[in-house]
């Protein structure tokens, strides 16, 4: 038996009334919490142990839900889809924003000007950004086969071609690379310059400040961006949902040629609201909770080799 | 939580410009010409879907259909603005729009001071760690919660109302706390002292004292709110039903699904949602980045 820990945290008079004055102003918080993000993910976690329709009573099913997964060839396409985007879109996004943060930070004159053409786009509502895609990228009245094509570059059925989809969604999303080009920016700024000075000195040249100075001094950035891009990557929806277009009559969801948009949160989507089967729906709500848990410390785990810490 | 410290020590963008360079003695081609190639070409490519939209949107028909595309409107038909409004009901849907912005951003702006405060200028036992909660909370993917919290609205009968948008709102968003929290630790604690021995209770430092001081900080979270409001789609698909009560995120799908789609008017209507936003950001262009750099905003 493990004696009951004999230090426990006294909590002075003042500690009391400093509680009693901050609950006032963080219930809130506190309330929020528990309603719209604690409750509802017990409340998923037990739905995934039921068959539910979201009408009447939930009827107890074991593992039921579970199982189907495994058995389920379009939760696994999904799953497929899912991870095949992120792993383009974020590493891509992560290149392309420090890109555009070191060629801005070259002190230009008009760098405010390409800070609000790189950093607008980041803004704009993605359902809109869906939207001009669509004619953006088709194939009769679209730019980009034109463009494609006065190159002598064959066209491209981006939005009908199952091999060409989630890449117009990849592309897409690099329309949101401005917000951490701008955090990319600020880090670049902090670099100390007398460190680009003595490296100077010592005859390196611009690649090597890069590899030596630039780079390790930005890896928190980096390994934040990594992780939260994984979690947005995992629940992309929007695009997908938009690009497919929406409902095709009598309630069903297109998903794609070849279902090739079918992405996890789509699936779970349809489920809960195409099939009415929200037991299933919230077994892989718990599925995805489990995997953005693993994946943001798969990365954290992965960053020791390469996070640089100021002073560790 | 690596990840929320990481992010507390974002440094603050420095607009302040470097000492340039001690110019070479002999001409040649300055160090600064790749990055400016390089910027003007990323510029093009981050603009050009907006161009096309514009051209797009100015199309009649039959321009639009013509191949090769003109890469200008040879006719510009200024009236697709007036069909785009009248074709599907766009007005109802902007207006939905509109309360759903607004509720969603005074929810913003009353909570999230309020709760930043309370992880902020008051010392209690244990608040970085509940702290540590709320940042946590950033990284949980919100559809995890959908298929629940759906549930949870039916039973409450805030299916088919604005209420499970906006209400949520008026509890604080993680982002914004963290936002404002870090301004409110930016401010010397000598000002609440004073506050406080001159006979003020805490929330009579925080509303007339703290807050005024605050303003730029709350404006950046209005901003934000704001943005993100208007560009909101999942919860609107999720929780409205009625299509007199949609916002322009799902209304906007009505072009797609006549027969013959009129995408110059999908492009039109793309241009008026779009623009308030161009706006939103020329205007206040200092609390937009701000914003980012302060907590690392995103949609």
């Amino acid at each position: 038996m493990i004696a009951a820990p004999r230090f426990r945290p006294r909590l002075t008079a003042e500690d009391w009334r400093n509680l009693r004055t901050a609950l006032p102003f963080i219930a809130p918080w506190i309330i929020g919490f528990l309603a719209f993000t604690l409750y509802p993910i017990f409340y998923s976690l037990y739905l995934s142990f039921t068959h539910y329709s979201g009408f009447g009573d939930a009827t107890p099913a074991g593992l039921e839900n579970y199982q189907h997964m495994v058995t389920d060839s379009l939760f696994w396409q999904s799953l497929g889809n899912t991870l095949y985007y992120t792993a383009l879109a974020v590493p891509i996004g992560v290149v392309v924003a420090i890109a555009l943060a070191l060629m801005m930070n070259q002190n230009l004159r008009e760098v405010a000007f390409y800070r609000a053409a790189f950093y607008v786009p980041s803004i704009l509502p993605l359902f809109a950004l869906t939207f001009i895609f669509i004619v953006l990228l088709n194939p009769g009245f679209g730019l980009v086969d034109y463009l494609l094509g006065l190159v002598g570059l064959p066209a491209v059925n981006w939005l009908g071609d199952a091999r060409w989809t989630k890449i117009s969604i990849v592309l897409l999303a690099q329309l949101g690379a401005g917000g951490p080009a701008l955090i990319f920016l600020a880090s670049l700024r902090a670099v100390p310059i007398e460190l680009y000075e003595a490296a100077r000195l010592e005859g390196a040249g611009p690649l090597r400040r890069f590899w030596r100075i630039t780079l390790p001094l930005i890896t928190p950035v980096i390994l934040f961006d990594l992780i939260y891009g994984t979690i947005l990557g995992v629940q992309i929806f929007t695009p997908a949902f938009v690009l497919a277009g929406g409902t095709s009559g009598g309630g069903a969801y297109t998903t794609g040629p070849e279902n090739s948009l079918l992405f996890y949160v789509y699936y779970l989507y349809k489920n809960a609201f195409q099939y009415s089967d929200m037991g299933y729906a919230s077994a892989m709500a718990w599925v995805l909770f489990i995997m953005s848990v693993v994946l943001s410390f798969a990365i954290m785990r992965w960053s020791r080799y390469w996070v640089h810490y100021e002073g560790a | 939580m690596t990840v929320a410290r990481e992010v507390s020590t974002t440094p603050t963008l420095d607009l302040t410009r470097r000492k340039a360079p001690s110019p070479a003695p002999r001409f040649r081609i300055p160090q600064t010409l790749p990055a400016r190639v390089g910027l003007i070409i990323a510029a093009a490519l981050f603009l050009l879907p907006f161009y096309w939209m514009a051209n797009s949107a100015l199309k009649d028909i039959h321009e639009l259909s013509s191949i090769p595309p003109t890469l200008y409107p040879h006719a510009p038909a200024w009236d697709n603005f007036v069909s785009a409004v009248t074709y599907i009901p766009f007005g109802t849907f902007l207006t939905n729009s509109v309360i759903l912005t607004v509720g969603v951003t005074v929810g913003s702006a009353i909570s999230n001071p309020l709760i930043a405060y309370g992880f902020s200028r008051i010392k209690w036992p244990g608040r970085d760690l509940v702290f540590g909660l709320v940042m946590a909370s950033i990284f949980l993917p919100f559809p995890v919660l959908i298929v629940a919290l759906f549930d949870i609205f039916a039973k409450l009968q805030w299916v088919d109302t604005f209420l499970p948008i906006i209400v949520p709102a008026f509890f604080g968003n993680p982002f914004f706390i963290f936002l404002m929290r870090q301004y409110f630790l930016g401010l010397p604690m000598e000002i609440s002292e004073q506050a406080r021995i001159d006979g003020a209770n805490e929330f009579q430092v925080f509303l007339f004292v703290i807050l005024p001081l605050a303003k730029p900080a709350v404006a950046v979270v209005i901003i934000f709110a704001a943005v993100q409001a208007w560009g909101e789609f999942l919860t609107p698909l999720l929780f409205l039903q009625d299509e007199s009560k949609y916002p322009l995120s799902i209304g906007l799908q009505f072009y797609r699904q006549s027969h013959d789609v009129s995408y110059n008017l999908l492009m039109a209507a793309s241009t008026l949602i779009v623009l308030p936003i161009v706006a939103l950001f020329l205007v206040f262009q200092r609390f937009f980045i701000q914003g980012v750099t302060a907590g690392s905003l995103k949609g």
